[in-house]
């Protein structure tokens, strides 16, 4: 069971690191602001969330587990957030030129 | 000598690696910092740079199994959004400025 559980962690937290990876990468070679957005939140949210989906086995209890679904449901929130705000000046700028 | 404050184990090892490749992802994203070409595009290298820290700092806490860590990758969720929108709101005036100047030329 321990083991299934570590499985599961390790498949997740890569799939993580490989959302970082996307979103690394489409930042450096998409064209323009909105898409390299679109990549952005890629990593922002799947990458966050499949590595805390990862964590939730190795964390130490059932508090730890509830803390780190609170870290997760707050980066949600405020790069959900941050997203709009960037994409609306992103486009205010496109607008004045 | 076994490191008191490290679960030596291949579980943590594996915890440590991918801490350090997210790491070293968004290092890799601050390219975009240095050749812009806007300032959205730098504030998205910073957001990048924000949640890859937050993620390699709950895998670090995991993996020297340091509960503390989790309260540093808070505080730094509350920093980086802050970050943002204190440049969004910086942003969005000088805009405004730049728009108003080039309708009154």
């Amino acid at each position: 069971m321990t083991s299934l559980l570590d499985l599961a962690s390790i498949v997740a937290i890569a799939a993580g690191a490989v959302f970082y990876l996307a979103g690394t990468v489409g930042l450096l070679r998409f064209p323009d602001a909105y898409t390299r957005l679109h990549a952005l939140t890629k990593a922002d949210n799947l990458g966050m969330a499949l590595v805390v989906l990862g964590l939730l086995p190795q964390a130490g209890g059932l508090l730890a587990a509830l803390k780190l679904v609170l870290v997760w449901l707050l980066v949600m929130l405020s790069s959900a957030a941050v997203s709009q705000l960037i994409a609306r000046s992103a486009r205010r700028r496109d607008a004045v030129q | 000598m076994r490191r008191r404050w490290c679960r030596a184990s291949a579980m943590a090892e594996f915890l440590l690696l991918m801490a350090a490749f997210v790491v070293l992802m968004v290092a890799l994203g601050l390219v975009r910092v240095a050749i812009g070409p806007g300032r959205a595009e730098r504030m998205m290298a910073a957001q990048l740079l924000g949640s890859g820290a937050i993620g390699a700092l709950l895998l670090l806490s995991a993996a020297v199994g340091e509960p503390a860590l989790v309260d540093v990758a808070l505080t730094l969720a509350l920093l980086s959004a802050f970050a943002s929108v204190a440049f969004v709101k910086f942003a969005v005036k000088q805009d405004r400025q730049a728009g108003d100047e080039g309708q009154a030329q």
